[in-house]
């Protein structure tokens, strides 16, 4: 099971890659395959403020729907339109052209290391 | 999940080849089941274009033998049992007094003064204790066969010519009685031989496509696991998990159960009622099946919604502000492209072409109501 060791992550299965105050997020490769195939995905709207935990949308497959949490608290500067139009980027390459959002990060988040997030998932 | 629920779970005699596979399992009426191997989807256009396989080792098959067989599942269950010819299975429903389903069934008249009664693995005590309490009055002897037997699935169009391809499954005279697997019936059954053992071969399926069920004593699985994948692998068989498997019935509109029948839902709700012989003189439920469900009882109806949000499993079906029915399953449909599902609705609103709204997590979706089943399999050539 992949876990860049560069990201960080959080218990609902999502991953961040922190650059200055602009964090990049999506879901963990462990998420996409308990999931199966993602057939659609419901993406918060640029210029949207999340908060950490709250629900900010949707990743369904045939199978399943899954929520998507705000990981940290700040506004969507950009969501990726490429993975609402083919949905199943999400399981082939869930950390790179799979990404979700972008948000400018407000404040500190709170977030797992790859090791904790390893150890959460049991791998 | 404790350690004590883990080890009740049971599993199949296919489990080490699943593993080795590479697929991820889930729990499925107490038995750890491959729910994927690689992709739903991949698994699912498989069966519809190629052929897929299936261990359905999970579902229960229980014997009924003895001189008053064929009368005592005229009595214990919602059809006619009796008079299936031989080597030939039937769809039925095992009801109880209020005219509730316990479990819907296939049996099979598997030789003279025998059926074999395959059920569902979640309800594999409930049909046993029902079928014994039944048997006060009938010279019978049941047996639950199910951890002797293992159940394979093939299915899709290339389905004959894998089993034809397979080595070590052989018709056998004595076993076929002059069937042949290009002359078998569907909802017929042979014997065929395999490693020195008899196997049930039925054209029978949960998908919707041509395909087989095949029986097998335990001991015997892993062989003929191995021996039809090698055979289907040329031909584009894939190993399918649970999760086709529900996206393939559900296309076919065939229910499940727990999903679309259950306690509280009578055959006809369903769709089911010609499935219950009513002219018997006695089954079990014929009083509650003659008065009927109330008039305003819920139906079984499909639906087809926009967009590529699929209604599921207990979301509303609304008529404006009312609340006319439930979701009892749906999916984007793989095949078709589009949403479908199956909801009980109000009687009001059964007619094809009605178009309602389905409450998905707080958005309403336009829905019409359509008849099942939504996909349907091009005549054979």
């Amino acid at each position: 099971m992949s876990v860049p060791n560069e990201l960080q992550y959080t218990a609902e299965h999502e991953w961040v890659r922190l650059d200055g105050d602009v964090a990049t997020v999506g879901i963990t490769q462990y998420a996409a395959d308990a999931l199966g195939d993602v057939v659609y995905v419901d993406l918060p709207k640029v210029g949207a403020a999340m908060t950490a935990g709250s629900i900010v949308g949707e990743v369904e497959s045939t199978k399943s729907v899954g929520e998507l949490y705000a990981p940290l608290d700040g506004e969507v500067v950009e969501a990726n339109d490429a993975v609402a139009a083919a949905p199943e980027t999400i399981n082939s390459d869930p950390y790179g052209d799979g990404w979700l959002v972008k948000v400018r990060v407000s404040g500190t988040p709170a977030l797992l290391s790859a090791d904790e997030y390893r150890a959460l998932i049991g791998g | 999940m404790s350690e004590s629920l883990l080890a009740q779970l049971q599993y199949s005699p296919l489990h080490a080849e699943h593993v080795a596979l590479g697929a991820a399992f889930t729990d499925f009426g107490g038995w750890q089941m491959p729910v994927r191997y690689s992709s739903d989807l991949a698994e699912h256009h498989a069966v519809r274009t190629a052929a897929g396989i299936f261990d359905i080792s999970h579902m229960a098959e229980i014997s009924v033998t003895g001189a008053d067989a064929g009368a005592f599942l005229d009595y214990a269950l919602a059809g006619r049992l009796s008079t299936l010819p031989l080597l030939k299975a039937k769809y039925s429903l095992l009801l109880d007094e209020q005219g509730g389903i316990v479990d819907d069934l296939i049996v099979y008249a598997s030789a003279e003064a025998e059926y074999l009664v395959v059920a569902n693995a979640s309800n594999r005590h409930a049909v046993v204790e029902a079928l014994v309490a039944r048997q006060t009055d009938f010279e019978v002897q049941l047996s639950d066969l199910t951890e002797h037997l293992a159940l394979i699935a093939v299915q899709g169009p290339v389905s004959r010519s894998v089993l034809e391809a397979t080595a070590g499954l052989d018709l056998r005279d004595d076993l076929s009685r002059g069937r042949t697997l290009d002359t078998l019936g569907y909802y017929a059954a042979m014997g065929m031989a395999f490693e020195g053992s008899s196997v049930l071969v039925a054209r029978t399926g949960y998908t919707g496509e041509d395909g087989f069920e095949l029986y097998v004593e335990a001991e015997h699985a892993v062989a003929l696991w191995r021996s039809l994948l090698a055979a289907g692998e040329p031909r584009g068989l894939v190993p399918c998990g649970l999760a086709a498997r529900d996206t393939l019935r559900l296309e076919a509109g065939m229910p499940l159960y727990g999903h679309e029948l259950g306690l509280s839902i009578q055959p006809s709700q369903a769709g089911l009622g010609r499935v219950v012989v009513t002219d018997k003189s006695r089954f079990v439920g014929k009083a509650a099946i003659e008065a009927g469900p109330a008039p305003d009882a819920r139906v079984l109806v499909g639906l087809t919604t926009e967009g590529r949000r699929a209604p599921r499993a207990d979301y509303p079906v609304m008529l404006g502000d009312i609340e006319v029915g439930l979701i009892t399953s749906g999916a984007l449909s793989p095949t078709l492209g589009y949403p479908v599902a199956m909801a009980f609705v109000d009687p009001a609103v059964r007619e094809p072409g009605t178009v309602l709204e389905v409450d998905v997590r707080g958005t309403r979706v336009a829905a019409t109501v359509v008849s099942l089943p939504f996909y349907q399999r091009k005549a054979a050539s």
